[in-house]
């Protein structure tokens, strides 16, 4: 029975398969005969016109590649500009013998190991009747050197290639970002056509940006060509369009201030102008010297870099996540004072540390013995704990989260650089759906000091800072300010408006007298300005201290010790400009971050009536 | 004595009288002879699209050799070790396109090679053989026409090495790997009623994903379909390969005389364009004379498919003769500017490629196919 069923299926199957390749036979005769029209239209009824164009092909089509747009400050300083640079490139398709002609190269000009294993990887992915670059920067001894021996190597040029070139180096590694070769993963998703010409584009900061204004278009070369292959006469030229100038709103000298004040620190200095959004300085230490990107970057170089313990490739400002610790204070105290958990001159006793009722463990304040009786102004002049432990605990987390929030906390600035992180803001909503847990009520104590889930990027704070120092007013920081001479339109965000406007005094007062007040943890900075400065300072803990344990800063390693950080606007009065500061593992906000801040503000701040 | 000899000495008068000793040590000698005058045809055009350079023609004949002796030892696996064999060289080619897909992501620039030490080699060769054998072995142990659920295994089958080396990105692979899956799918009775949604179904499809696609992937689409948007890429290429090929008329300029490919105006003129090379050397005639071995090298194998006695075997060798031939297809229709750009060298003809290992290993399974069969009628 089974085998009759075997038969007769596998008779059906026979028959099946012999219909199908049947169906196979005449579809592939069908598809030959219609390859063999095609070669005959093409040789026998165009045969005239395609020899007509072969007899005078001569004639070859080449890109030019548009010119970078350069980048100014503002000022009008140059921070990004296209230097000429003499470029010995092989055509590898036209060399017979490439070791060979390497090595006979090598003779006659400096050729070093590292440069001719960075051109092996080039040339395979570049295609081989492409120009392929050997040795970059050639120096005009090497260029007549080789110019007189020219004859001796076919399908060797040397290009005059413009080089990007970055005057201020490290200082504008992050903000400015530098260009580098393109490679595979950026071709997948380019406009080849218009990229046809072009070795460098935009990887990191302003030139990753506003890469597609800065790159410009693509141009064309009809030449008639001799036999060989020499250009001998242009025939036909589509000019190419440069890219566009860009002038960005960062003063160079401000971020020099900035960037030495720094020192040897590794950390950030943010600063924005309140009235219009304008990022003026943006400095993340230590930087690098972007040149050597844009020149095309050794294999060890690279690595040095990339490994270094510093992380001098890491852009902090935008990427890099720190606790605000004591900075968020001031505003928790105007969410205390919007909600009505707080009056301004209510006071409440700091024995040094906090409990929470029924409960054993004591929150503890950084001053030991406590801040006595104290009220919200207080407590953010001597950055009393307690304080803002009780606050938290009455404003609670979604509250606390929910008025952060208005002043851009958790969230992206939209500064125009790419991929900057968002921070965290905690949330009961949060921490279910991140960790599926339950929100705590320690939590909430700890967040309300600016610690624990709590994290800010510098620019953040910077940004908040500056909504603070306006009074509610939000611009988007923004590094833009002209394309060619077409000036920017100022960006306004969803401004923070209080039920009543005068707790922004409360605060600013308190913010005041952090720095000109008798007891201000600032205090120090005051001397000689002839400007006021309102700001709060911080130290977030990198380092958790042990219930009951002392935190000895002398027996921490260097790289637990607490992040000094300090936030500031100025005139107090009529803010021109807002700044974060963080120094990492720095230790004290007032004495280690705070004087950065004021160099800063010593640059900009106009004084002149 | 010998299995195989007492086999064929009941067996057949046919292959007795055509040569007991070819068929004993499996080869198929119509394909062998084909395959070696394409081989030949190869290298004279070779010769002059390489500007003499004697090194290139050496090393193509070392990989012909090669790619020809691999042909005769995979000639001499019984088609049902083949089949054993199906599931794990698919499974393994799986993985190890995978592997190259996650170590080339940290190397960069090379993800499509797998360096095994002393010789470099490309998971997505395997798996032109691999996938449909994988398919043919699916679908043999089934009933045919197949049903609808194991249409979806298959499909899934073929899925996953398309989908992973399209990833690569390796168009031109991607395609050839389907279409010889789907060719099995096909040879193994799918209904037209089926044939036909599938092609409604893309054709409904292609305008929903258009909208949904970004600005640069249309335009990249674009330039794909019509090269000459690109005057200094692909479209440079082709105006030029159609000159060559034009300018080649009827009789062709003569070998080593044409001047496009020898003014280096035509680019890879060795390897992918090697066609117009030969279109203009040896114009309309020679042309037509190329294409036809290949048509009768098509009808060979798509005849020992037919011959062919078990389902594995036949879906196998069917899906292998149409690969070769869309491998043509997809060549000459892209020198000649009917098909867009993708990298498909010219089979047996275009310089270097470990696919001509691949698909010489190809024609041995076809012979082995071919030379295990058992002959019962006397």
């Amino acid at each position: 029975m089974k085998t009759s069923f075997d038969l007769k299926s596998s008779l059906q199957e026979n028959r099946l398969f012999l219909s199908r390749s049947i169906v196979l036979i005449l579809l592939v005769s069908l598809l030959f005969l219609a390859l063999i029209f095609r070669l005959a239209y093409l040789q026998i009824e165009t045969h005239e016109k395609y020899t007509d164009l072969a007899q005078n092909n001569r004639v070859k089509l080449s890109p030019i590649s548009p010119i970078r747009g350069l980048i100014f400050d503002t000022n009008g300083q140059v921070l990004a500009e296209n230097n000429p640079s003499y470029s010995l490139e092989l055509i590898p398709e036209q060399i017979k013998d490439m070791p060979g002609t390497i090595k006979r190269l090598a003779e006659l000009l400096p050729i070093s190991k590292g440069e001719i294993d960075l051109f092996e990887k080039r040339r395979k992915q570049h295609k081989r009747f492409a120009s392929t670059a050997l040795r970059n920067r050639l120096n005009d001894n090497e260029v007549a050197a080789f110019s007189a021996h020219r004859h001796l190597f076919p399908g060797v040029e040397i290009q005059a290639r413009p080089l990007r070139n970055y005057p201020f180096a490290e200082l504008t590694s992050h903000v400015v970002g530098y260009v580098g070769a393109i490679n595979e993963k950026e071709l997948k998703i380019l406009n080849l056509v218009n990229y046809r010409g072009s070795r460098f584009i935009g990887k990191t900061g302003v030139e990753k940006a506003y890469e597609d204004l800065l790159h410009g278009s693509v141009g064309y070369q009809q030449t008639e060509n001799t036999a060989q292959g020499r250009a001998i006469k242009v025939l036909n030229h589509t000019p190419p369009l440069s890219g566009r100038d860009l002038t960005l709103n960062l003063d160079i000298q401000l971020q020099k201030v900035a960037y030495d004040a720094l020192g040897d620190h590794t950390g950030t200095v943010v600063a924005i102008d309140t009235r219009t959004g304008a990022v003026r300085a943006l400095v993340s230490k230590p930087g690098f010297n972007a040149n050597l990107f844009a020149q095309g970057i050794n294999q060890t170089s690279y690595t040095a870099l990339r490994t270094s313990k510093k992380r001098p490739l890491f852009n902090r400002v935008t990427h890099g996540q720190y606790p605000p610790g004591s900075t968020l204070k001031p505003f928790l105290g105007l969410a205390g004072l919007e909600y009505e958990t707080i009056k301004p001159n209510q006071r409440i006793m700091c024995p040094g540390f906090y409990q929470l009722p029924k409960r054993e463990h004591k929150y503890r304040d950084w001053k030991r013995g406590g801040h006595g009786l104290t009220n919200l102004h207080d407590s953010i002049v001597q950055s009393c704990d307690v304080y803002f432990y009780m606050l938290a605990h009455e404003l609670k987390i979604d509250r606390m989260h929910n008025f952060l929030r208005r002043f851009g906390f958790g969230q992206k600035t939209n500064i125009d650089l790419m991929g900057e992180k968002t921070g965290l803001l905690p949330s009961r909503e949060w921490k279910k759906r991140a960790r599926n847990q339950v929100w705590y009520p320690g939590e909430t104590l700890i967040a309300g000091i600016g610690q624990g889930f709590n994290l800010t990027t510098p620019l953040q704070l910077a940004h908040a800072t500056a909504i603070l120092a306006n009074r509610g007013s939000a611009y988007q920081p923004s590094l833009l300010a002209k394309i060619d001479n077409e000036t920017m339109p100022l960006k306004l965000t969803e401004p923070v408006n209080l039920n009543n406007p005068a707790h922004w005094d409360n605060i600013h007062n308190a913010m005041y007298d952090v720095v000109n007040g008798a007891r201000g943890t600032a205090r120090s900075i005051k001397i000689g300005a002839p400007y006021k400065i309102s700001g709060k300072t911080g130290t977030a803990q990198v380092f958790s201290v042990k219930q009951d344990e002392k935190y000895d800063e002398k027996n921490v390693s260097e790289h637990l010790k607490d992040h000094a950080l300090f936030i500031a606007f100025a005139p107090a009065e009529k803010p021109q400009l807002a700044i974060a500061v963080i120094v990492e593992n720095g230790g004290h906000g007032g004495s280690v971050a705070a004087p950065i801040a004021r160099a800063v503000f010593d640059q900009y701040i106009d004084v002149s009536p | 004595m010998n299995w195989v000899f007492q086999k064929n000495q009941r067996a057949g008068h046919y292959h007795q009288r055509r040569g007991g000793l070819l068929q004993r040590i499996h080869i198929d000698i119509t394909l062998l002879i084909l395959l070696l005058s394409l081989s030949s045809i190869g290298l004279l055009i070779l010769m002059s699209s390489g500007q003499d350079d004697i090194g290139l023609l050496e090393r193509q004949i070392t990989r012909l050799s090669i790619a020809f002796f691999a042909m005769l030892i995979v000639a001499q696996i019984p088609p049902h070790v083949l089949k054993m064999f199906a599931p794990w060289l698919f499974l393994l080619g799986t993985l190890l396109l995978l592997g190259v897909l996650f170590m080339g992501d940290i190397g960069k620039g090379a993800q499509r090679w797998l360096d095994v030490g002393f010789f470099k080699f490309q998971p997505s060769e395997l798996l032109k053989l691999a996938t449909p054998m994988m398919v043919a072995w699916y679908l043999a142990e089934r009933r045919l026409p197949p049903s609808i659920k194991h249409i979806a295994f298959a499909t899934i089958f073929i899925a996953i090495p398309t989908v992973l080396i399209a990833k690569q990105p390796d168009l031109g692979t991607a395609i050839l790997i389907a279409s010889s899956g789907l060719a099995v799918l096909f040879l193994a009775g799918i209904s037209w009623r089926i044939i036909g949604g599938v092609i409604v179904a893309i054709g409904g499809l292609a305008p929903v994903l258009w909208s949904l696609m970004k600005e640069y992937q249309k335009q990249r689409v674009l330039t794909f379909l019509n090269p000459e948007d690109d005057p200094l890429g692909a479209g440079y290429h082709i105006i030029q390969s159609k000159i060559a090929i034009g300018s080649g008329g009827i009789n062709g300029k003569g070998w080593m005389n044409g001047s496009q490919a020898r003014l280096e105006f035509l680019p890879e003129s060795s390897t992918d364009f090697i066609f117009a090379v030969f279109s203009e050397e040896f114009g309309l005639i020679g042309c037509i004379g190329l294409l036809t071995i290949y048509l009768l090298i098509f009808f060979r194998a798509i005849y020992i498919s037919i011959q062919a006695q078990d389902t594995f075997s036949r879906l196998l060798a069917g899906s292998l003769s149409l690969t070769f031939f869309i491998y043509l297809l997809v060549n000459v229709g892209m020198v000649t500017g009917i098909l867009p750009v993708v990298g498909v060298p010219l089979p047996l003809v275009s310089y270097g490629g470990t696919s001509m290992v691949t698909l010489l290993i190809g024609f041995g399974i076809l012979m082995s196919i071919h030379t295990h069969r058992k002959l019962l009628t006397p």
